[in-house]
């Protein structure tokens, strides 16, 4: 188990700039949790420091145990091979160990759970962006993470497509993988989400379980954002 | 002007004759500048892509010098690798000097720069698309740098012919090391240049033609087949 | 890495020519090569001995420093001084005298200098001087161009004083130079074959010829194996023997452009037909 992970008085400092402001949580297994806020209040900062993708400027990030590959990350834009949609997911589970001999089993598998088996030949960068969308799903589900980071993946899709990824995200979600996922789609975080991390301006706000931050907001920050009247900050 | 018209002329006049010299001429400009590419392209993705992808002290530099080094004067390069080939020289006792390997070695140093660089700016520029991704699936340094360059393999096609080009258009350094040994390494380039130095110049021209038809030739069939692999492959 | 070095190797000793037939490499002047002597010379040497001789024609100056590297087997050049001095260097073994052709001064039909039909050479070059008219030099340091600075010398004219805007010095090849005398119109000092193959002339001819100082002698010498142990020494002797030989000497004289002949053999000391 990597889970519980532990963020201490983590900042990210950029040109200059303060991004991640003294933060300290614990992100535990269990439910999902959505992480809120406006434009430019570092939510994507923020998964990339959890993931690993980024250094922290102070403070420190702990995993509770050792398992590069017990994560797996979605971002907005999904990056695919020229390769086969079936290449791409053997890809990631090459590069987590698995034997050759059964790769391409646990591939198709993986595919056919978010039903693109009948595209496993298709050359991945063909395929719409729902498709690349739920690929990427696909191959993170191969990896079967413990936890699974999305950074506003259903940002540039359409409502159709957006169903699509809600329904695999959901059954990450009952499969018992740990979600962290980044919106701004208030709607979207109601649907998905157990409890939400209110970011503002780089801070840790507010953290509540979902039905309560949307009743009843704590600060004013949080209120307003849902009200609609911080589009930027 | 009318000497260029009768060029085109005398050059499928050439051809039509099936004049085994010129085919020997034709066929060791080829093996020489293929053989060149196919090396260039050995050495330099994977010096193109370690480039573009690692982080170490003097990376900049190493960056400015290796575009600089595309505009290398092949008789410069011919000049030194003769120094280095000649018996007098440190790798004398191999006895490469006035063979065709001494000019694959020759067009090989010329092209390897335009090579590598072109392929570091594609790498790199691809690398802003393709890095994060790549991390987060735990690909890093040299497999990473791989999968890249497979990846981009179809833009990569565009630094090998201008490689091609700049090999097959040669002739300084060509003729340093090769010597121009009739029947042994007298290549396209070589032949035009003495012809020229003759007084020749149509059949000069003719030869020019002959060899920009080739170059063209294999310019056509490697743009359409990176076409097809584009439909192909997105 | 490995895998790379051995396809690269495996490439090179795969292209034809590497070291499989019994080769000599004689290096040469481009003018020799030019006029066509090789061609007809070389097939009758190789037809008796089987030994295949490969020509690299280069300036003199480059072709004895291409001998004084040990990179060719025989040096076979047309500049006396400079030959003996590569012999008292020790880059060579003996010196033997092959054949000689000769030198043509090449101008243009109006003749501006007013020298067609002398036979005195330095008074032609003084003429030329005096009305200024359009020279051009080869530049190079080649047998031609050392040929052209002993005229000047021989008619008291310290060239590198006295040239004006009327003496073009390209540093070119016997060929690109009367490309560009035929271009300026100029005059110009020639060997006569490449003026008989040169296919260019404009308005150009011939004007001056049959000068004795316009002889141009050639002369062969087996690269030193002592001072360069790779030189193919059994091989490179049966060229220069056959070359001084009644044999080679008349396979020489047999050589001819349009029915004129362009060299004469005189390897023992004795000329072998007059131009």
């Amino acid at each position: 188990m990597i889970l519980p992970l532990r963020l201490e008085e983590v900042s990210f400092v950029a040109r200059g700039r303060a991004i991640i402001e003294r933060i300290s949580l614990g992100v535990e297994a269990g439910h999902a949790s959505i992480i809120l806020g406006a434009n430019g209040a570092g939510k994507s900062v923020l998964m990339r420091l959890m993931h690993g993708l980024l250094a922290p400027s102070g403070g420190t990030i702990k995993w509770n145990g050792e398992g590069r590959h017990k994560q797996a990350m979605v971002f907005q834009r999904p990056v695919m091979l020229r390769r086969s949609a079936l290449a791409n997911v053997t890809y990631a589970l090459a590069l987590a160990g698995v034997d050759r001999a059964e790769r391409e089993a646990q591939a198709r598998e993986a595919l056919a759970g978010v039903g693109l088996l009948p595209l496993a030949q298709r050359a991945a960068r063909v395929l719409s962006g729902g498709e690349q969308q739920r690929l990427a799903l696909a191959r993170a589900w191969a990896l079967h993470p413990e936890v699974l980071f999305l950074d506003e993946p259903t940002a540039n899709l359409d409502p159709g497509a957006t169903r699509e990824i809600e329904t695999v995200i959901k059954a990450f979600d009952a499969a018992g993988t740990k979600i962290v996922m980044s919106t701004h789609n208030l709607a979207q975080a109601r649907r998905l989400g157990d409890e939400i991390l209110f970011l503002h301006q780089g801070r840790l706000v507010e953290r509540a379980p979902v039905d309560r931050f949307f009743k009843q907001p704590a600060s004013a920050e949080a209120a307003a954002f849902i009200k609609g009247e911080l589009p930027w900050v | 002007m009318q000497e260029i018209a009768k060029s085109f002329s005398g050059a499928a006049a050439l051809i039509a004759s099936g004049d085994a010299t010129l085919f020997g001429i034709v066929l060791l400009s080829l093996e020489v500048s293929l053989s060149a590419v196919l090396l260039a392209t050995l050495l330099g993705l994977p010096l193109g892509a370690a480039i573009a992808v690692g982080r170490f002290p003097g990376r900049r530099t190493i960056i400015v010098l290796l575009n600089a080094l595309m505009g290398l004067p092949p008789v410069v390069v011919g000049l030194v690798v003769y120094l280095l080939l000649s018996r007098a020289g440190p790798l004398g006792a191999l006895g490469l000097l006035f063979t065709p390997g001494a000019m694959v070695i020759a067009q090989t140093v010329l092209i390897l720069p335009i090579i590598a660089a072109l392929c570091r700016q594609a790498v790199e520029d691809a690398w802003l698309e393709y890095e994060e991704q790549l991390r987060s699936l735990g690909a890093h340094g040299v497999r990473a740098a791989l999968t890249v360059l497979w990846d981009i393999r179809f833009s990569l096609l565009t630094a090998i012919l201008a490689g091609l080009g700049r090999a097959a258009a040669e002739v300084g350094a060509v003729i340093i090391v090769g010597g121009n040994i009739d029947g042994v390494t007298r290549v396209m380039t070589t032949t035009i240049a003495l012809e020229t130095s003759k007084g020749d110049l149509p059949l000069a021209l003719s030869l020019g033609v002959i060899l920009i038809s080739i170059v063209l030739v294999i310019n056509a069939a490697a743009y359409g087949l990176k076409e097809a692999a584009q439909r192909r492959y997105g | 890495m490995g895998l790379i070095w051995r396809i690269a190797v495996a490439l090179l000793l795969s292209l034809p020519a590497y070291g499989q037939d019994k080769f000599i490499t004689v290096s040469s002047t481009t003018s020799t090569e030019q006029s066509g002597l090789f061609k007809h010379l070389l097939p009758v040497f190789e037809n008796k001995t089987g030994i295949k001789v490969r020509v690299v024609a280069v300036g003199t100056g480059q072709a004895l420093d291409i001998g004084r590297r040990g990179d060719a087997d025989v040096v076979f050049v047309h500049a006396k001084p400079l030959e003996e001095k590569f012999l008292a260097e020790g880059h060579g073994v003996k010196r033997y005298d092959v054949m000689y052709n000769d030198f043509v001064l090449i101008g243009p039909r109006s003749d501006p200098a007013r020298v067609a039909g002398t036979k005195d050479i330095v008074a032609a070059f003084q003429k030329i001087r005096k009305t200024q008219s359009a020279f051009v030099s080869r530049g190079d340091k080649s047998g031609t161009h050392f040929a052209e600075l002993e005229l000047w010398k021989a008619a008291g004219i310290d060239i590198a004083k006295d040239k004006g805007a009327w003496y073009r010095d390209t540093g070119q090849g016997m060929g690109p130079a009367l490309n560009s005398a035929s271009a300026m119109n100029a005059y110009i000092l020639s060997d006569r074959g490449t003026w008989l193959s040169f296919k260019n002339r404009g308005d150009l001819t011939i004007v001056v010829e049959g000068d004795k100082r316009l002889f141009n002698q050639y002369g062969v010498m087996l690269v030193n194996p002592a001072k360069h142990p790779n030189v193919k020494k059994e091989m490179g002797q049966a060229f220069v023997d056959w070359v001084i030989s009644p044999e080679g000497q008349k396979a020489i004289a047999d050589y001819k452009i349009d029915g004129e002949q362009l060299f004469f053999p005189n390897a023992s000391g004795v000329m072998v037909g007059k131009p």
